[in-house]
């Protein structure tokens, strides 16, 4: 069987949960048992969602699996899979995703494959394919047996349909286990995306350090993202400027990115940001300098002040 | 307490990379010390210059051409290194079980990782080691304050960033505004060819058999349309609108 872990958001399915599940279905030659586990706050009512679309569905209430902490959910998760004797644990490769589906590995001596765009299967191993050397390269990797922990990358998959019958529901005791509770959270801050999130947004605005300041957001890019319903972001010039919060980076070491429509502003194109983009579907950029590397990778372009054109974009989608 | 930066040398980044036959050739490529490892070194020496009494040893595992990333960090301030030699692209759970029977054999409190591999696009390597020793880890931090064996530390999460309380021992791994790596200075330089760079293998600790391989790897760098405005800025924004409206169909 295999095991997936769904990600809550405010106690709502990430829409992560859905990719995931396609994920499992394409990897039917070990098994067509898809069991989903869900915890923290939530997780009863998000659970009855994921049943149309697996065959069972575990979930734990507990309010110690939120916040999220790597020790906490690598117990309860690595438990459950060894339990019910997962081939494989499928999970989303968001920045939590990321940090436990490790541990869970080690834990299960299990192989991991790591923010992965493609699965298949054989029956005895895992295929899968993600990207490296600064997202430049897709590299086809290979399990050398079961099981396998999996992450997958945010954005990619389509989005499973709902499965013919309903799944069955029940709850599935995990008490957190206080040993491995070693992370003491004090105080969180919530990024300044405005509702949109940056990993699942179908358009993403992000200004570089052309934007000149604070306000060249608050004056431009949030404007221009509203009117199209985009999340904001931001290279890492800008961060360090401390014009917009880490959490809005996007690149190597920020989030990797992969909208329908990525709209670049003042934006130079480094392959540490590029790394982050470089596979959304369409890129525009605006940049005055011609010789702009990210002009390079980009579908659509202006050559320009971004202070003339982008004021103009925002009058005339507003129309 | 002894402090282990463990690091890795990578393609720089301004490299440009190729394949031939059916994976990356990396012949003639320039390597660096992983940006993300600078981070680490950075802040260990840091601990120590703030007066926690410290020794720092290098840990690495990779190829012979390792040893000059390591020199590096030798001369930014590391006082030892070992380097676990071999030529065998292990997998990274694998190595992070290897690099935790050597952390155990050294003893450390305190293990610095990069938060993402330059090369292989994983930031796994920092939890599997945290989990390989039995240790709690921190990744994406980007605040870190060592009072006794107590860290108070901020790293990025989903939803923003949190500030976090933990004790040592543990695993951080490192990103960009952590702090600002200083670069090696050239007496410093000469200095660190004295240090002692002790070489290992494989053989030297438990053995794990591999569990992932790379069948293969490819470039495709996706074919972009290049069409490029330039003119007055309401006419190309109202170009672009029509372009983004009617040809590419996105908004
Ligand atoms: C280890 C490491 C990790 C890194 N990780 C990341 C990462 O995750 N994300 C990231 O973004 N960077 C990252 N970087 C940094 C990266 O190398 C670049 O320094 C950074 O992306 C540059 O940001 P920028 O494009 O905003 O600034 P710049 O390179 O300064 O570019 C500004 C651009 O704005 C244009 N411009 C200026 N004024 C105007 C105007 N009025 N109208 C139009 N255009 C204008 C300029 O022509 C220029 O092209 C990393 C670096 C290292 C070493
Ligand atoms: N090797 C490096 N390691 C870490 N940060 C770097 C490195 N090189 C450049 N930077 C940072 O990256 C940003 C852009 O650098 P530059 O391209 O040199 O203007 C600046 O914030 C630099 O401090």
């Amino acid at each position: 069987m295999i095991l997936l872990v769904s990600e809550l958001n405010a106690g709502k399915l990430r829409p992560s949960a859905r990719e995931i599940v396609t994920a499992a279905r394409a990897l039917s030659a070990i098994g067509d048992e898809i069991h989903a586990l869900l915890l923290g706050p939530g997780a009863a009512a998000a659970a009855t969602e994921m049943a149309g679309y697996v065959s069972h569905v575990h979930f734990c209430e507990d309010a110690g699996y939120e916040p999220f902490k790597a020790d906490v959910w690598t117990a309860a998760v690595a438990k459950t899979a060894a339990d019910l004797g997962a081939k494989a644990v499928i999970l989303s490769a968001s920045r939590s995703g990321l940090s436990y589906a490790p541990r869970v590995a080690i834990r299960l001596g299990a192989g991991l494959l790591e923010d992965v765009i493609e699965v298949e299967s054989d029956g005895a191993t895992v295929g899968a394919k993600r990207f490296t050397y600064l997202s430049r390269v897709t590299e086809s990797i290979r399990s050398l047996g079961l099981p396998v922990v999996i992450s997958v990358k945010v954005n990619i998959l389509s989005p499973a349909d709902p499965a013919a019958g309903a799944g069955q529901v029940a709850t599935i005791a995990l008490p957190i286990d206080e040993a491995a509770n070693r992370v003491e959270v004090l105080s969180q801050a919530k990024a300044s995306t405005g509702g949109v999130s940056l990993d699942e947004a179908s358009i993403v605005v992000t200004g570089g350090r052309g934007m000149g300041g604070s306000e060249g957001f608050t004056k431009l890019i949030e404007p221009l993202a509203g009117c199209v319903g985009a999340a904001v972001g931001a290279t890492r010039a800008v961060v360090d400027a401390g014009w917009r919060p880490y959490s809005d980076q996007v690149g190597q070491t920020g989030k990797s990115v992969a909208p329908n429509v990525y709209i670049a502003i003042g934006v130079s194109g480094a392959v540490q940001h590029l790394s982050g983009m470089n596979r959304s579907k369409t890129i525009v950029a605006i940049n005055k300098d011609k010789d702009a590397p990210i002009f390079k990778v980009a579908d659509y372009g202006v050559v320009g002040d971004l202070n003339d054109v982008v004021p103009e974009l925002i009058k005339l989608l507003k129309l | 307490m002894k402090i282990c930066t463990v690091l890795k040398q990578v393609p720089d980044a301004e490299a440009s990379i190729r394949t031939s036959g059916s994976g990356v050739d990396l012949a003639g490529v320039t390597f660096v010390m992983d940006g993300m490892d600078e981070y680490g070194v950075e802040e260990a020496i840091r601990l120590r210059e703030a007066g926690h009494t410290a020794e720092i040893f290098t840990l690495a595992l990779g190829p012979r051409r390792f040893e000059e990333a390591i020199r590096t960090s030798l001369a930014i301030g590391c006082d030892r290194a070992i380097h676990i030699e071999t030529d065998e692209a292990l997998d990274v759970i694998t190595q992070a079980r290897v690099l935790a029977d050597a952390v155990k054999k050294e003893g450390a409190d305190l293990v610095f990782v990069g938060g993402k591999e330059a090369d292989w696009d994983s930031s796994a390597l920092g939890p599997a080691l945290a989990e390989a020793l039995g240790w709690t880890h921190l990744d994406w931090t980007t605040k870190f304050v060592l009072t006794g064996t107590t860290i108070e530390a901020t790293h990025d999460t989903d939803a923003g960033n949190e500030t976090v309380k933990l004790s040592l021992p543990a695993v951080i791994t490192t990103q960009q505004g952590l702090n600002e790596p200083r670069y090696p200075t050239l007496p410093n330089i000469m200095k660190a060819k004295r240090k002692e760079l002790r070489k290992a293998t494989l053989a030297d600790y438990a053995a794990h058999a591999p569990l992932t391989k790379i069948a293969s790897e490819a470039i495709q760098v996706k074919a972009r349309l290049n069409k490029i405005l330039s003119g007055e800025g309401p006419e190309t924004a109202k170009q672009l609108i029509t372009l983004l409206r009617d040809e590419a169909k996105v908004i």
